[in-house]
């Protein structure tokens, strides 16, 4: 199991830093969906398989393929994708990466800090759904609204005018 | 089998800068909807990692909460997207800084 988390750990990364610096929408939000994928094995590594299945099915297979038909429809042409290249070769980069990694420097120091027992519990999909339905019934419920509001939303949004 | 809880901790804090990392130099709005999406993942995975961690399924109900919230974030951000398109013809974040129309 360990070896299955490294990969999937190397790998996600690898295709999320891949998204983030493509010049082309649809070929970015492909190697994100794949490494949604990997986040779906390492949720299972990590001893939660209903997660693992939600990541794959509900993230990978709707949220963002949702997203993607949406950017199909968008339709780039070829000097919007040119534009977007030459910003990516911008020296832009500098200045964030510096922000970022002064930000990692402070966040990386409670991770060495502190013990580091290897404790390891699989939580089944039982556990989740008890309680879930049981004592956070009133999160479901706002939960449920959230969503609601979204769709009203999008859809006086998305009218006509 | 057992895995430390700093490694997918330092994952997820990984993952969560190469979204702020994109949040910060993309200019396209597809971009920083996708950045966002990956930010919010990298949030799910401390969840989980720390479900893992205390064995309590209060991590994995989190993530279902974080799902909830970026479907609802992801469906508005879509709408929007589509609007400033339809208006300005663009996807530039920077096109629309104006609270009105251009006179």
């Amino acid at each position: 199991m360990n070896a299955v988390f490294y990969l999937s750990a190397g790998l996600a990364l690898l295709t999320t830093a891949l998204a983030i610096t493509r010049g082309n929408p649809v070929h970015a939000l492909l190697y994100f969906v794949i490494s949604l994928l990997f986040m779906g094995v390492i949720f299972f590594a990590l001893g939660a398989p209903f997660a693992a299945g939600l990541e794959v099915i509900v993230y990978a297979g709707a949220i963002m393929v949702l997203f993607l038909f949406v950017t199909m429809m968008l339709a780039m042409d070829r000097l919007a994708l040119r534009r977007e290249r030459d910003w990516i070769a911008r020296p832009i980069w500098i200045a964030p990466i510096c922000l970022v990694l002064l930000l990692a420097v402070e966040l990386a120091r409670p991770l060495l800090r502190g013990s580091h027992q290897a404790a390891f519990h699989i939580v089944t999909p039982q556990a989740v759904g008890i309680k879930l339905f049981t004592t956070d019934l009133a999160a479901v419920e706002l939960a449920s609204m959230l969503l609601l509001a979204g769709l009203v939303a999008a859809f006086h949004l998305g009218r006509r005018q | 089998m057992t895995i430390a809880w700093p490694l997918p901790a330092a994952l997820a804090l990984a993952l969560f800068l190469l979204g702020l990392l994109g949040l910060l130099t993309r200019k396209n709005l597809v971009f920083v909807l996708m950045s966002i999406e990956i930010m919010l993942n990298a949030a799910g995975l401390l969840f989980i990692t720390a479900g893992m961690r205390w064995g309590n399924p209060d991590g994995q109900i989190m993530l279902i909460f974080v799902f909830n919230l970026a479907g609802a974030e992801l469906a508005l951000g879509l709408v929007l997207l589509l609007r400033l398109r339809n208006r300005l013809a663009t996807l530039d974040g920077d096109a629309a800084n104006l609270l009105r129309d251009t006179p």
